[in-house]
């Protein structure tokens, strides 16, 4: 049985299979309509999040499967003190697939452990959320042809973005990528990341302002700073405005480059580039039901 | 100078970092055994200045060589039978160890449902690197419960 904890859980190859998986389901809807009849998906959803619950749920539905969880613990039996692992039990003889977000981090993986039916980490406070990778490097395959052979520019908050290190770790398995790391001193990437970029032989750079990069990139990959990260709300307001993604910036940028988000955004991209061509952030999330369909038909073994 | 005599059946834990051998006892949990044991703390050495020194007098297969090896690999491990040094043990990281540290990071899973056991894997051997299985964080010297 095959849980997904993290994206290296999968290989390369495995990767590629699940993204033409997907891209078949984008272009044949159809023929995968009721792909999953009969089946049911539980989102166990231990803190909110309207985006990732969605697109299970929405996954599941348009592979004919039904959706049954819960979206915050407090609706839970964990606010009755019940633990994960007791839960999942349960939820195993409920249904055929579990999501699980979990504000504590391993909270998924110790539901693996227990459970008889697949288990997808779909988030784990700052550990992992696989899923978001995955969308990511799909849409970067869909959009560029390739997972390979590209500058790509990370920028905002690098050390406490998860999806923006699992992107990171999942990127350096594939050929000639060069990374450039944009945010404030405050909000590098962690060493350990650059240690091992060092050590694996990667080419990286780290800069302070956006501008100076931007005519070099391929993918330019923007994060939030997100306000629960910080110590003191000084800190925040300081940084938040830092870097901000607009149409003088857009215009220093080559023609085929793709701006990506993990989204939800708050003020890093303007609203005026939401109009560009290269801002495939919105492409970005329904890239993220296909591979999520992908995803589930893969564990269930039904592809 | 002070003298300990031999042991029949056991093992002497040599080449002790000087202060250690306490916290291997409580490891090992010696405290538990009903048997002979001989704690030597700061003992000459040549290679060391000084040393600590564990003799047991036990059931050489009582042992758990693991958490030993994961304490310090450094130790020297003979293993006595009728007086003699039968074997030395070589000691080999541990791939895996279970509730012999605790994980610290308060985001961790481990931090709020009491019952799950303590985990780490090594996930690095050159360097010596444990992460907890659940939330990958790594484990620091200075945190070592021992």
């Amino acid at each position: 049985m095959k849980h997904v904890m993290s994206p290296l859980d999968f290989t390369t190859e495995e990767l590629t299979r699940l993204f033409d998986l997907a891209n078949d389901i984008e272009q044949n809807p159809a023929k995968y309509a009721h792909a999953c009849d009969g089946k049911i998906l539980a989102t166990c959803f231990y803190e909110p999040s309207t985006r990732t619950r969605l697109s299970f749920e929405s996954a599941m539905t348009r592979l004919g499967g039904r959706v049954i969880g819960f979206s915050d613990a407090s609706c839970s039996s964990a606010s009755k003190g019940e633990s994960v692992s007791d839960t999942i039990r349960i939820i195993s003889s409920y249904a055929d697939i579990c999501a699980m977000r979990h504000p504590k981090e391993g909270a998924p993986m110790v539901a693996s452990e227990m459970s008889s039916i697949p288990v997808i980490n779909a988030g784990d406070g700052g550990h992992q959320h696989p899923t978001q990778t995955l969308t990511d490097l799909l849409t970067i395959r869909s959009m560029k042809g390739r997972l390979d052979n590209f500058t790509i520019g990370l920028c905002g908050d690098l050390k406490f973005g998860r999806t923006v290190h699992s992107l990171i770790n999942a990127l350096v398995r594939y050929e000639n990528i060069r990374f450039i790391f944009i945010s404030p001193e405050e909000l590098k990437v962690p060493d350990y990341i650059i240690e091992m970029l060092k050590a694996k032989g990667i080419p990286f750079e780290e800069v302070i302002r956006l501008e100076d990069v931007m005519p070099q990139l391929d993918l330019l990959y923007m994060t939030r700073v997100q306000k629960e990260r910080f110590f003191n709300e000084e800190d925040y307001i300081r940084l938040k405005d830092f870097y901000v993604l607009d149409t003088t910036k857009m215009a220093l940028a080559k023609e085929d480059m793709l701006v990506l988000h993990p989204l939800p955004r708050v003020n890093e991209i303007s609203v005026e580039v939401d109009n560009d061509p290269r801002a495939a952030y919105f492409k970005q999330a329904r890239y993220g039901v296909y591979v999520r369909m992908a995803l589930i038909l893969t564990v269930l073994d039904l592809c | 100078m002070l003298n300990v005599g031999k042991i029949e059946e056991g093992f002497v834990l040599d080449h002790i970092k000087a202060g250690k051998s306490l916290s291997i006892y409580e490891h090992l949990q010696l405290d538990k055994l009903d048997c002979t044991v001989a704690i030597i703390k700061n003992a000459r050495s040549e290679k060391m200045g000084k040393k600590d020194i564990l003799k047991v007098e036990c059931d050489i297969n009582m042992l758990d060589l693991d958490v030993l090896a994961f304490i310090d690999h450094n130790i020297t491990v003979n293993v006595i039978k009728d007086g003699e040094i039968v074997d030395k043990k070589i000691l080999v990281l541990p791939k895996q160890i279970k509730n012999v540290i605790k994980c610290h990071n308060p985001r961790c899973i481990t931090s709020i449902e009491q019952e799950l056991p303590h985990i780490f894997v090594l996930a690095d051997e050159e360097k010596e690197i444990y992460r907890c299985k659940y939330c990958e964080e790594k484990y620091h010297e200075g945190s070592k419960n021992k």
